[in-house]
């Protein structure tokens, strides 16, 4: 009973930008797989009627004025960019407009 | 490649359009959604940033009061329900844009929902309202700023690289989409375009952002999809960005309708996907395929406590939201008396909240239009000035119709008047007395400039003596200028057909 | 003086205030320390030799000028490499961060700073936090200073070893699922986990952000409460910070007394299925617990059961989410970039070469929990499983005030022992994962040495939401009766560090 193939672990791979070797597909789907039993468990859990928890800490309406705070400087922002130009930072071509 | 297009009539005549908007409008707050950087347009690059908006690692959102007090203003004034409890998610995607590489936005659970907006469009019926009933408005944040590089235009295809400048990362926008747009038949785009058009004016009156769709404070995404009748299933409908004015949805909207009509009727599929608007060419052409599009992996956003606006707070807004711009401009056209058509004269010339304050300032509304309208708004015109920057003031109109109503100036020394004041001479009054500005009352001078007037041009007297009196025109400006606009034009006249012993 | 590292924070504390001793002495007494042994444990990432010593001087001006310190001014610390340090290396055990220095310092640390306290340097982790083990570190595991062959617990391995290896009286950690009181527990030191919002959050890198908490670590309970009431309190910068008063918990850790108390032992984590030793060992400190007083009684919470399963699905979600942010685009390691790669290419290269084998599983397992379709049976299900959770957690501490359960399944194991089997390595979190769904304050303190392996035992006590003072309370009644019971502290009798 296999929930995840190696074609799902490449899809989700695609998703997530991570470049998983071919090779290294297989293994990762059968770790994933086992892993996925032991947590599909939770759908034995009497949850019918109960809310989901978002969060732990039950505020709300938590909010900061509209004041302006010291930002950093472009130095300071570019710093440890692995590559910058004109105070910007350079990437490498994009293929898909957004 | 051009892409097919049906006639639009024909194109009308086959489907039955249904549209669907969604605008995305910057907020002018002065801070950013979820930290303090500034939000000013035009600062340098990367210096309106800081780890929140960066994203970098450890960094934690804190949300805009202003943001959300915003976002509520607005549903407000679109007639929508406002969330008693709701949260922001994560929309998950990469982008170089994305400094988190996921949107901090809302999903199931916006802060608006369910309202509605009448716009009026010209139909061969007369006037129509149409009510375009409005499903969101939600908070999410702007992201950086992508500029391509080494490529021939500028845009993304044959770029070799990208510098990206976070600046506009995190900058707060409010969503706002309406539900799909039925029964507009062939006013499709008049009715999209009277919808952006409306919904700038209530954002502006607002002053929640400056709404210049030039500048990219107001974006518009038109998505267009037709089917054979009204009765029919949805079509597959096409989305098309990069539309930048109001014109631009008009446009975008009736080429969509064309470009699709075609395609169906050659027995093509409508793709679902992204377009991009091209106004100097007016088509749109091919983008992202939708049907492709990223699974967003939505989830409430852990790092942000959930939003519970309490009612006093709602209606404490509500209650101090401004007149909707349309029943105002309706009720102030009933209270002075005047068209549809004078009124949208004074909107489009920008005169309306100047007019409205004149006549509150003690101005007689016709005379304040007339300003307005007229010899100020050349004025303006000839200083390259917006017409709320002229240095004239409500006072100062009040002065001069105050002269004018007791005879002591006509229009055209009122108009000398007005020029003294803009250059600096002084008051209304100090202007007058400088330039000796006055209507002459006393009958000796004008009787004077009459008779030089007839002696320099004898025939005129034959012409208005044999019934032509239009003839007077000449010598009722003659005078004008020898008094140099200081007679009173209706006297002259008085005075010349007495002379000449003719009755009107 | 090398007496000076086998003091207490509060000891050391009051030797500096009484200019005994100055902070340069104890900071160099430290930093030698660690040159003896941290070659052997690799506790340290990063040792801030220069800063350190830089700080402790100037703690040192400051109290020769009359002026009145903090109380754990010139104290030294380890710092989990999971907080942001301005100009200093934060690695969170990752290559994709090599090198990377923060332009910003952590709320913590500037708390840190402004008491005083000299941080030596930042300890080593698991990567990104996801670990029991600290094995899955990509520069190398630290060692259990107990047993160089064995783990020192995960994810904050580091920061627990340094304790009991005498390099720092004082630590922090962060605890998602038992990553402070894991390591406390196989280490023989002090951990908490405060209450969720107890402490800001700001400046430390994310792993699942509605579990994260970051903690104080020592080797007693009331080191452990000096050092919690520095980094606790409210921030505006985190958003789930509690806007309230912290609890005393200095107060609590003097008083030690339970007389009258009622403590819950969990059923469903009572040790049942444990190692031997581990069980013994708890069973006697319950009975030492009655001994002094309290009201020992047994409570069930009957969906505990389904946390381990809740919290692998939870975690990787949101995980899986925040570490997106690294890209190869802002900061951090960047590969590929050769001109023929496009930007996504180039961000898929970088994950997939700085990122070790447990991040890359739990983020896939992530995205599959949060696809479309899989949401409502996977994080769906697992939020409601949380909410059974703090039911059975609000329902028991209706009867007592505190529980208690062995922190872990086992004492110390091997290096490489678990590392082929994830779902193995998931199970040493199996009684402090629920604390952590719940966002309940949790301490481990050491309890003893199991027999069969001589390693230590860790009890791990849990308190109601902001009552983080009871655990202190009742942490230092059973230290006092334990230590009066062992006549020295347990970590004397560590095998490698006798006579330091």
């Amino acid at each position: 009973m296999s929930a995840i193939s190696r074609d799902d672990v490449s899809h989700l791979a695609k998703l997530a930008r991570i470049e998983i070797p071919e090779t290294q597909l297989e293994h990762y789907a059968q770790q994933l797989d086992a892993i996925l039993d032991a947590v599909a468990q939770v759908s034995a859990a009497p949850t019918e009627g109960v809310p989901a928890m978002s969060h732990p800490v039950p505020m709300t309406n938590v909010f900061r004025a509209d004041v302006p705070a010291q930002s950093l400087t472009a130095p300071e922002a570019l710093e440890g960019a692995p590559a910058v130009e004109d105070d910007r930072f350079r990437v490498p071509r994009i293929l898909d407009e957004e | 490649m051009t892409e097919k297009v049906m006639p639009f009539e024909q194109a009308i005549s086959k489907f039955d359009p249904v549209i669907g908007l969604e605008v995305h409008v910057e907020l002018g707050t002065k801070t950013k959604m979820f930290c303090g950087c500034s939000t000013e347009f035009g600062a340098a690059p990367n210096t309106h940033v800081c780890p929140v908006c960066l994203g970098l690692p450890g960094a934690l959102p804190a949300l805009n009061e202003i943001g959300v007090e915003s976002a509520i203003r607005i549903g407000l004034a679109l007639n929508c329900q406002i969330a008693s409890w709701c949260r922001f998610a994560r929309k998950n995607y990469f982008y170089p844009d994305m400094p988190k590489n996921f949107q901090t936005s809302q999903y199931d659970e916006p802060i608006c929902f369910e309202g509605f907006l009448d716009v009026e469009v010209e139909t061969d019926e007369g006037r129509k309202t149409f009510r375009i009933e409005i499903e969101r408005a939600h908070m999410e944040e702007d992201t950086g700023k992508n500029s391509h590089m080494g490529g021939a235009t500028g845009r993304i295809h044959g770029a070799d690289y990208s510098l990206v400048d976070y600046n506009r990362a995190g900058i707060p926008l409010i969503e706002i989409v309406t539900k799909p747009i039925e029964g507009v038949g062939k006013y499709a785009p008049e009715v999209a375009k009277a919808y952006v058009g409306a919904l700038r004016d209530i954002l502006r009156n607002l002053g929640v952002s400056d709404v210049k769709m030039e500048q990219g404070s107001l974006r518009c995404d038109v998505n267009l999809s037709l089917r054979h009748t009204p009765e029919s299933e949805l079509g597959t409908r096409s989305e098309t960005k990069n539309v930048n004015s109001l014109r631009s949805v008009e446009r975008a909207v009736r080429y969509e309708i064309t470009r699709q009509a075609a395609r169906l009727t050659d027995g093509q599929r409508v793709v679902q996907e992204t377009r991009h608007w091209h106004e100097d060419t007016g088509v749109t052409t091919s983008g992202r395929s939708k049907s492709d599009a990223e699974d967003y992996r939505y989830f409430p956003e852990p790092d942000l406590l959930p939003i519970a606006p309490d009612s006093a707070w709602v209606e404490k807004l509500r209650s101090e939201l401004p007149e909707n711009p349309a029943v105002r401009r309706s009720r102030l056209a009933a209270e002075w008396g005047i068209s549809d058509f004078d009124m949208q004269t004074l909107v489009n010339s920008d005169a309306l909240d100047l007019v409205e304050a004149s006549i509150a300032a003690g101005v007689d509304s016709a005379a304040a239009r007339k300003w307005w309208t007229g010899e100020l708004a050349r004025l303006a015109n000839e200083q390259e000035v917006e017409l709320d920057q002229l240095a004239i003031t409500h006072q100062h109109l009040v002065d001069i119709e105050q002269l004018i109503s007791t005879g002591a100036l006509n229009d055209k020394l009122a108009r000398q008047a007005i020029e003294g004041v803009l250059a600096g001479e002084g008051s209304i009054a100090e202007v007058v007395a400088k330039r000796g500005l006055a209507v002459v009352s006393d009958d000796g001078p004008l009787l004077a400039a009459i008779d030089e007037a007839l002696a320099a041009d004898p025939s005129i007297a034959e012409k208005i003596q044999s019934g032509k009196l239009q003839a007077a025109g000449a010598v009722v400006g003659a005078v004008m200028k020898a008094t140099r606009g200081q007679a009173d034009a209706a006297r002259v006249r008085e005075l010349l057909f007495e002379r000449l012993g003719v009755s009107e | 003086m090398s007496d000076l590292i086998i003091l207490s924070a509060a000891d050391l504390a009051h030797k500096l205030a009484e200019k005994e001793v100055s902070a340069v002495e104890v900071t160099e007494a430290h930093l030698a320390r660690i040159d003896q042994v941290d070659p052997d444990v690799h506790a340290f990432l990063h040792v801030d030799r220069d800063g350190a010593l830089a700080s402790a001087k100037a703690i040192d001006d400051q109290r020769a000028n009359g002026q009145t310190l903090p109380v754990l001014a010139g104290v030294p610390l380890g710092l989990k490499d999971i907080l942001a340090t301005k100009g200093l290396p934060t690695t969170c055990g990752s290559k994709i961060l090599e090198g990377w220095k923060p332009p910003y310092d952590a709320t913590v640390v500037t708390k840190l700073r402004n008491a005083g306290i000299i941080i030596l340097g930042k300890t080593n982790m698991d990567e990104f936090a996801m670990g029991s083990s600290t094995e899955h570190s990509a520069y190398g595991p630290t060692r259990n200073p107990w047993d160089l062959s064995r783990i020192p617990g995960g994810s904050g391995g580091g920061s627990s070893a340094c304790l009991a290896a005498f390099e720092a009286p004082l630590a922090i950690g962060t605890d998602t699922g038992g990553s402070i009181r894991q390591p406390a527990s196989v280490t023989g030191t002090v951990g908490v986990k405060p209450t969720y919002g107890g402490v800001s959050r700001y400046g430390a890198v994310a792993l699942a952000s509605s579990l994260d908490q970051i903690g104080p670590c020592a080797r007693t309970v009331l080191d452990t409460a000096l050092l919690h009431s520095v980094i606790a309190g409210h921030d505006p910068m985190d958003s789930t910070s509690i806007n309230a008063p912290v609890p005393d918990v200095i107060a609590a850790a003097k008083l030690g007394d339970i007389k009258g108390m009622t403590i819950g032992v969990v059923k469903e984590i009572s040790g049942d299925g444990f190692q031997a030793g581990v069980k013994q060992r708890f069973d006697e400190a319950v009975a030492l617990l009655e001994g002094l007083g309290a009201n020992v009684v047994e409570v069930s919470c009957p969906n505990f059961p389904y946390a381990l399963a809740a919290y692998y699905l939870i975690l990787p979600s949101e995980c899986s989410s925040n570490l997106a942010k690294f890209d190869g685009i802002r900061f951090g390691m960047r590969t590929g970039d050769d001109g023929n790669h496009s930007v996504e290419q180039v961000m898929s290269l970088t994950r997939a070469a700085g990122f070790g084998d447990e991040v890359i599983r739990r983020i896939i397992l992530g995205t599959y929990a949060l696809s479309a379709g899989y949401y409502d049976a996977y994080y769906g299900q697992a939020q409601k499983v949380r909410t059974l959770i703090a039911q059975d957690f609000a329902k028991a501490f209706a009867q007592v005030d505190v529980l208690i359960s062995p922190t872990a399944p086992t004492t110390a194991f091997k290096i490489g022992e678990k590392l082929d089997d994830p779902l193995a390595m998931y199970l040493n979190d199996v009684a402090t994962i629920p604390l952590n769904l719940a966002g309940l304050p949790g301490m481990s303190l050491p309890i003893g040495l199991a027999p069969e392996d001589g390693l230590p035992v860790g009890l791990q006590i849990m308190a109601p939401a902001m009552a983080d003072d009871r655990l202190y309370n009742v942490g230092a009644a059973l230290e006092r009766a334990l230590l009066s019971q062992w006549g020295a502290p347990l970590l004397n009798s560590a095998p490698e560090l006798a006579g330091a």
